[in-house]
């Protein structure tokens, strides 16, 4: 048995936001039965541009159904630019975390936001752009990059789990370990880079990563954390709401915010809190 | 929340006069059968009793069973040990819609050299008798092919193969952990070298498993060690649990009757009211060759693994066939195998039943699971969009 999340459970048995709009403004569909998972997303923005309503439908196990259902309930209310923004992780996230099995779920969810997205600005996602590596669920060498790149994937099972190439008759294996490799060894480059950056672009990224990867977790339990400076190397951050006067922030902070900064900016910098 | 409980080709419940034969076999009678003393000679005579059932279960000769840790454990000595005993023979025939125990073994062995023939089967899940007989020769070192299907319960006629298999002068293995105590088996009757059951699936505990060996059968030991089971299985015997396999073999053989005419009663009324109550629902296997406890349904457009987690909400305990219930992506070897579509392979559901089901659960299931698929079917895309073709 799957061990699920309370949340992941709550979204399965009651799922929101189920339908299709009928006038709807933007529709993605991605999956098929073959699959075993497919979702039809739909949503139809408000008076000032925002996803007002959102929708979706799902053939799938309880992960993809509680996928599908966190994802309508996150995108509501923002902008498209804020929408597309959502990753696969933030949706898992959500929910508390899924089996690393079922990571691919997430991944649906995703491509049907940005199939939506596309399709209201109407815009072409080119199927299947780049060459097919996974004959047998037809995955390609550039998704299965984005997967390695976004979700810091290392090995084959790991790439089966998030977006399900080389879970059929594995012929496909070797290439995905060449792909991992490649990613791997231009992230360390991209790294390198970091070195040459103005400070202000350091913060800039400093920035996107708290955004994207410390925020919405600490939002889950109510807190949220600000980038008030940066300096020789020292990230300055203030935290708030339930983080404030958390006895544990210390313990949030140290192991947390700073792995995940010197994990994705860079292993030189240390995180430290401003008094409020 | 009632645990109803369907899911007995996985394991079964101990027995209540299994666990009470048991019982003394921790606290009390706990010497070893190999020692010299009296205290441990008395345990080494209740296994000779537990060799006696299981031996009769199946109609052979108590020095013919040796008993082991599980059935793939049986499964594997087999295999093995007859690969062993014809290192010159590289061709082995299985079907491909064995339980993994097999499956896997064999796929093993297919990298190390070994020629391997699958043997297909049609859409009702029957072997393919021809391809079978096509592919066996003088160079072929066994042939297992199980009894009955763990998954749909569809069953293979074991005693012509046997035979046919018998008179090249080639081994014949089977699994017969699913036809315990649903089948007669006899192996005087059918022409088995080699046969694997399994304690768990007739209300023995896990742990424990046996296998027959027929008088003569060239043989080599998977486990290596002292002298016990006539140094045909080293390690110290799991005492308990052999004590429970022999009762619960005792048992599975007075009530195979009885047992059967129940479980096959309530299973027809449950396939029948399924199939009646949820459109686009169809029976996987042959229901003509089939055990009498399993019924293997699929539910289209919908998935198995949500649906088994509805039920698991009414405390409803059955398997699913899915890929999303095993971590792979596709769903059962089995079903493939039969060229069940994919519109149907992933929304399928085993329910198998046992003598302690009562009428009361099946009308329960029965009342429960057509609002669980028509709630899932209003989710999925596929379902509005048959509806609106």
């Amino acid at each position: 048995m799957w061990e699920y999340t309370d949340k992941v459970k709550d979204h399965f048995i009651n799922p929101r936001n189920v339908g299709f709009i009928d006038d709807f403004d933007g529709m993605g569909e991605v999956g098929s039965l073959a699959c075993g998972d497919a979702l039809k997303l739909t949503f139809k923005l408000d008076d000032d541009e925002k996803i007002g309503d959102a929708k979706f439908q799902t053939f799938g196990c309880a992960s993809a159904i509680a996928s599908s259902s966190a994802l309508t309930e996150m995108i509501k209310g923002l902008t498209l630019e804020e929408a597309a923004k959502v990753t696969n992780d933030d949706i898992a996230m959500y929910l508390g975390g899924l089996p690393k099995e079922k990571m691919h779920c997430s991944v649906m969810g995703r491509d049907a936001l940005e199939h939506a997205i596309a399709n209201y600005r109407g815009v072409e996602i080119k199927e299947k752009e780049g060459e097919i590596v996974c004959e047998c669920f037809g995955i390609t060498n550039l998704e299965i990059e984005r997967a390695v790149k976004e979700s810091g994937l290392t090995t084959v099972e790991d790439v089966t789990d998030y977006v399900k190439a080389g879970g059929g008759c594995g012929n496909c294996h070797d290439r995905i370990e060449e792909i991992i490799k490649a990613v791997s060894s231009q992230s360390i480059t991209e790294r390198q880079k970091l070195e040459n950056l103005t400070n202000i672009q350091k913060i800039r990224l400093i920035e996107e990563t708290l955004d994207r990867e410390v925020k919405p977790a600490l939002n889950k339990d109510g807190g949220d954390i600000e980038l008030v400076d940066f300096n020789n190397g020292i990230v300055y951050v203030k935290l708030h709401g339930t983080c404030s006067n958390c006895a544990s922030s210390q313990l949030t902070l140290k192991n947390y915010v700073e792995t995940k900064i010197k994990d994705l900016v860079s292993p030189e910098l240390v995180v430290e809190e401003v008094a409020q | 929340m009632k645990t109803i409980y369907v899911d007995n080709n996985a394991t079964t419940r101990v027995d209540a006069e299994v666990l009470e034969e048991m019982l003394p076999y921790f606290r009390e009678n706990y010497g070893n059968p190999s020692s010299m003393h009296t205290f441990g000679g008395n345990v080494a005579a209740k296994i000779s009793r537990a060799r006696e059932r299981v031996a009769a279960l199946i109609n052979a000769e108590p020095e013919e069973i040796v008993f082991t840790s599980c059935g793939t454990e049986s499964d594997s000595t087999s295999i093995w040990a007859t690969i062993e005993a014809f290192p010159e023979k590289k061709h082995i025939i299985t079907s491909r819609v064995e339980h993994p125990a097999i499956k896997n073994l064999f796929e093993h062995l297919s990298k190390k050299g070994y020629q391997v023939s699958f043997v297909p089967v049609d859409k009702k899940g029957n072997l393919d008798l021809d391809y079978l007989y096509e592919h066996l020769t003088k160079e072929t070192a066994i042939v297992s092919i199980m009894w009955a299907n763990n998954e749909t319960g569809v069953t293979y006629p074991v005693d012509e193969i046997a035979a046919t298999v018998r008179e090249k002068g080639v081994v014949f293995h089977t699994d017969a952990v699913q036809a315990m105590g649903k089948l007669e088996v006899d192996v005087k009757n059918t022409a088995v070298d080699l046969l694997s059951l399994s304690g768990h699936k007739i209300h023995a505990p896990k742990g424990v498993g046996a296998l027959y060996l027929k008088k003569g059968t060239k043989f080599s030991p998977f486990l290596i060690g002292g002298h016990q089971e006539h140094g045909r299985r080293g390690g110290t015997e799991n005492v308990a649990a052999i004590v429970g396999l022999g009762k619960a073999a005792e048992l599975a053989k007075n009530r195979l009757e009885a047992s059967a005419l129940k479980t096959a009663a309530l299973r027809d009324k449950l396939e029948k009211n399924l199939l009646e109550r949820i459109p686009n629902s169809m029976i996987n296997g042959d229901t003509e060759h089939r055990l009498p406890n399993t019924t293997n349904i699929s539910y289209e457009y919908v998935e198995g693994e949500a649906i088994l987690l509805m039920m698991n909400e009414f405390g409803i305990c059955a398997s699913s066939g899915s890929a999303c219930t095993s971590g792979s992506l596709e769903p059962s070897h089995v079903l493939r195998a039969m060229g069940v579509p994919f519109t149907a392979a992933h929304g399928s559901i085993r329910y198998s039943l046992s003598d302690d089901n009562t009428e009361e659960e099946i009308d329960f299931i029965i009342e429960h699971t057509p609002p669980i698929i028509k709630r899932l079917r209003d989710l999925s895309p596929f379902w509005s969009q048959r509806k609106a073709s």
